[in-house]
C-alpha cells in the first residue's frame, strides 16, 4: 500500500449528506474481478449523462456540467469535502478504489459511515472528522475561493488552511502508523500467528463445534 | 465478572490479542464468501503464495450476479459469467466448500448460511458484504467487510478490530395486524435515522422481539446495516435453538447437547449496561413505505410525502427536495396514492419461506392489477424454492400474475438482468432506495412482503386491510 504522510492537495466540494456506496461507484462496476480502472466511473450515475457500462470508455461520454467535479476549477482535486454520514450503505471496497484511482487520497468529513471508513485506510486514503461547523465554513470556503487548497498532515494530525489556521483531527494509533508507512496489515497479522494458534487450541476445547468443517 | 451485555460476551470470547489503545485482534469462526467482493482478495493470496488459514470456517455462493430466468444455465453477460467462473475457480484451487448455480442449495449468501446451519450461535461471521449483520439474529457477532478485510481473513483467520459501543432497542407492547419485522425495523430506522447507529452494535430485544420467528429476526438483523450500525444482535432463545436442530452443518448428538448448553448463556446478563438505549411500544407500528432515497425518508401508510418547506434545517430541506426530484413526487402526497409500477418480492431481507407465505396470503385470489407491468418473485435460496414449491405458493403467486423466479439478489441491486429503467417506480421487499439501486433512474420504495403483494394487486400502496 501507497503511504500518506503530507498532502497539499486542491479541494473538490460534495454539497449533499448520506452520500452511499451505490452512488460513488454504481454495481454495474462491480463485475470487474480487477482492484484498478474504477476512477473513470467514480459517481458516474452524477456525472454522465448517459448510463455507463463496465468495458465502455468513458472519454467521449457526455458530462453531467452541473456536478462539482466536472467543474473546471476542480480538475486534479485530491482532497474531497463532504457531508455527514459519507460512504454509507455497501460494503463494496470498489468506493475507496474508485476515488484513489480519481486522485483523492483525503476526504474530509463530520462523519462516516463504519465501513467505508475502515475500507479507505486500507487503500491509501486518509478520512478525516471535522466537527460539522468547520466542515459548514470549509464548505463556504471553497465554493467562494478557486483554487482553494488543504495540506492535510498526518503525523501530527493537523489540517492547514491557507491562511496557515490549523484543526487538529483524531486517528487511532496502529492505523497512523500503517498508513504513514503503508504497511500491509496481513503481514503484521501473520506475525501473531502463534497467538493465533493459541486461541484456536483453547477454543477447540472450549466450543469444537465451531471447528467442523463446512463441505 | 460484571454484568456483560451479549455483545460484550461475544467479543470477549474471541479477541486474540488486544493492544493499549483498544485495537484488537479477533478470531472469525465462519467466513461467507460471494463473487463480487472476493476475486481482489483471491488474487491477493495468489500474488503473494498465501493459502487459506482454514478453509473449513468458508462457505463460498454466488449470488449477486446469477440470472433468475435460467435454471443453473450459463449467464449471458460476458462481464458477469467471468465473475462466477473467477469464484468456481478460486474455490476448487484452495478446496472452498461452494454452493456453485447448479447446486438446488445456491441462494443468496445470507439465506443459505442460516439455512444450512453454516450460521450458528456464538460464532463471529463475517462477509464481504454488509448485509452480514442479518446473522447476528442467531446471537452471533455478524458483520460486513471490505475486500482488503476478506483477504485478511482469509489469510489469519482474524481481523483487526476495536470495539463498538452497545446500543439496545427494546420493543415492547402489541404488534397491530397486519405489521411485520419490516415495519419494525424501517420504523427504527426512520426514529434513530441511516447514522443513529454508527459506531455501535444493536441488540433487539423486548417482549415483541422474543415472539418473532428466526426469519423475521433476521429481516430486522439484516437491515442494522441500515440504521449505521454494523452488527445486530439477538439473544439466543428457543427459537433459535428450535430452527437450528437438524440442519446440515449444525453439530450432533453430543456435541449439539454441548453447544446448546453454551449457546444458552448468549444473552445480555439483566443488569448489563448499554450506552445508549431506546424503547418502542409496537403498537405505534403501522406498516411502512419509504418515499425518497434513504431508508430513513420512511412513513406509514396512512402517511404523506413530507414538504421541503416544513424544515428549517437547509440540509434536510434540501435534502427532501433532491429525494422529492428524483423520485418524481410531490409534496404532501398520500403514500396511498402513489402507484408503483413493478413489485419485486425478494433480496437477503424478505426472500425466506416465511416471507413468501405473508405475500402469497395476500396475493391467494386475487389479481396483480392491470397497471403494473412486471411483479417478481425471487425465491432467497434453492431450498425456500422447493419448499415454497411443495406448499404450492408458486401457484398462487403464478395464478395472480407474478413472475416465480430462480434464486439470486435480482432486482435488489440489478447485477444481474432484473433491474428497472429510468424512471420506473417499484415496491420493494429489499433493504435499500438509494438512488440507481435497482437501475439507474429507478424509484424504490421499501416495503414488507404483504405490502408489496397488497399494492401489487390494488395499483397503489395499500395496507391489506383496505384491499
Ligand atoms: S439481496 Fe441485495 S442486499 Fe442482500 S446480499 Fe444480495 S444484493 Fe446485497
Amino acid at each position: 500500500m501507497d503511504a500518506f504522510t503530507v498532502l497539499d492537495g486542491l479541494v473538490a466540494p460534495l454539497d449533499r449528506a448520506n452520500v452511499d456506496t451505490d452512488a460513488i461507484i454504481p454495481k454495474q462496476f462491480l463485475k470487474s474481478i480487477k482492484r484498478a480502472g474504477f476512477g473513470p466511473n467514480l459517481f458516474d450515475e452524477w456525472r454522465y449523462m448517459d448510463q455507463g457500462e463496465p468495458g465502455k470508455d468513458s472519454s467521449g461520454r457526455p458530462l453531467n456540467p452541473d456536478f462539482v467535479l466536472n467543474q473546471p476549477r476542480y480538475q486534479g482535486a485530491s482532497i474531497l469535502l463532504a457531508r455527514e454520514n459519507f460512504g454509507c450503505g455497501s460494503s463494496r471496497e470498489h468506493a475507496p478504489w474508485a476515488l484513489f484511482d480519481y486522485g483523492f487520497r483525503c476526504i474530509i468529513a463530520p462523519s462516516f459511515a463504519d465501513i467505508f471508513f475502515n475500507n479507505c485506510f486500507k487503500n491509501a486514503i486518509l478520512p478525516v472528522v471535522l466537527n460539522e461547523n468547520i466542515v459548514d465554513d470549509l464548505f463556504i470556503r471553497v465554493f467562494k475561493q478557486p483554487g482553494f487548497m488543504l495540506k492535510v498532515d498526518l503525523s501530527v494530525q493537523t489540517v492547514e488552511f491557507p491562511d496557515g489556521e490549523k484543526a487538529q483531527f483524531e486517528v487511532e494509533a496502529f492505523r497512523k502508523h500503517c498508513l504513514l508507512n503503508g504497511l500491509d496489515d496481513i503481514g503484521l497479522t501473520l506475525e501473531k500467528a502463534e497467538e493465533i494458534k493459541l486461541y484456536e487450541k483453547r477454543r477447540r476445547i472450549e466450543a469444537p463445534w465451531l471447528f467442523d468443517p463446512v463441505a | 465478572m460484571g454484568q456483560q451485555t451479549l455483545y460484550d460476551k461475544l467479543w470477549e470470547q474471541h479477541v486474540v490479542h488486544s493492544e493499549d489503545d483498544g485495537t484488537s485482534l479477533i478470531y472469525i469462526d465462519r467466513h461467507l464468501v460471494h463473487e463480487v467482493t472476493s476475486p481482489q482478495a483471491f488474487e491477493g493470496l495468489h500474488i503473494a503464495g498465501r493459502k487459506p488459514w482454514r478453509t473449513g470456517s468458508m462457505l463460498a455462493v454466488p449470488d449477486h450476479n446469477v440470472p433468475t430466468t435460467t435454471d443453473g444455465a450459463g449467464i449471458d453477460d460476458p462481464v458477469s459469467r467471468l465473475q462466477v467462473e473467477t469464484l468456481n475457480q478460486n474455490c476448487n484451487h484452495f478446496g472452498i466448500a461452494e454452493f456453485s448455480m447448479a447446486d438446488p442449495r445456491q441462494g443468496i449468501v445470507h439465506v443459505i448460511g442460516p439455512e444450512q446451519g453454516a450460521t450458528l450461535p456464538g460464532m463471529t461471521i463475517v462477509c464481504g458484504d454488509s448485509h452480514t449483520s442479518t446473522h447476528g439474529a442467531f446471537g452471533a457477532l455478524a458483520f460486513g467487510i471490505g475486500t482488503s478485510e476478506v483477504e485478511h481473513v482469509m489469510v489469519t483467520q482474524c481481523l483487526i478490530q476495536r470495539k463498538s459501543k452497545n446500543m439496545r432497542i427494546w420493543i415492547e407492547g402489541e404488534l397491530r395486524h397486519g405489521v411485520s419485522a419490516k415495519d419494525i425495523v424501517l420504523a427504527v430506522i426512520g426514529e434513530i435515522g441511516t447514522a443513529g447507529g454508527t459506531g455501535y452494535a444493536i441488540e433487539f430485544a423486548g417482549p415483541v422481539i422474543r415472539d418473532l420467528s428466526m426469519e423475521s429476526r433476521m429481516t430486522i438483523c439484516n437491515m442494522t446495516i441500515e440504521a449505521g450500525a454494523r452488527a445486530g444482535l439477538i439473544a439466543v432463545d428457543q427459537t433459535t435453538i428450535d430452527y437450528l436442530e437438524g440442519r446440515p452443518f449444525a453439530p450432533t448428538g453430543e456435541s449439539w447437547e454441548k453447544a446448546v448448553e453454551a449457546w444458552r448463556n448468549l444473552t445480555s446478563d439483566d443488569d448489563a449496561m448499554f450506552d445508549h438505549e431506546i424503547k418502542i411500544e409496537a403498537s405505534t407500528i403501522l406498516p411502512q413505505v419509504t418515499w425518497g432515497t434513504s431508508p430513513e425518508m420512511v412513513t406509514d401508510i396512512e402517511g404523506y410525502v413530507p414538504d421541503p418547506n416544513d424544515y428549517e434545517d437547509p440540509a434536510i430541506s434540501d435534502g427532501i427536495t433532491r429525494a422529492l426530484e428524483y423520485m418524481g413526487l410531490e409534496a404532501g402526497t398520500a403514500i396511498r396514492d402513489i402507484k408503483p409500477e413493478l413489485v419485486f418480492i425478494g433480496s437477503c431481507t424478505n426472500s425466506r419461506i416465511e416471507d413468501l407465505r405473508e405475500a402469497a396470503d395476500v396475493v391467494r385470489g386475487r389479481s396483480v392489477a392491470p397497471s403494473i407491468k412486471q411483479a417478481l418473485v425471487v425465491p432467497g435460496s434453492g431450498l425456500v424454492k422447493r419448499q415454497a414449491e411443495a406448499e404450492g405458493l408458486h401457484q398462487v403467486f403464478i395464478d395472480a400474475g407474478f413472475e416465480w423466479r430462480n434464486p439470486g439478489c435480482s432486482m435488489c441491486l440489478a447485477m444481474n438482468a432484473d433491474r428497472l429503467k429510468p424512471g420506473e417506480r417499484c415496491a420493494s421487499t429489499s433493504n435499500r432506495n438509494f438512488e440507481g439501486r435497482q437501475g439507474q433512474g429507478g424509484r424504490t420504495h421499501l416495503v414488507s412482503p404483504s405490502i408489496a403483494a397488497a399494492s401489487a394487486i390494488a395499483g397503489h400502496f395499500t395496507s391489506v386491510e383496505d384491499l
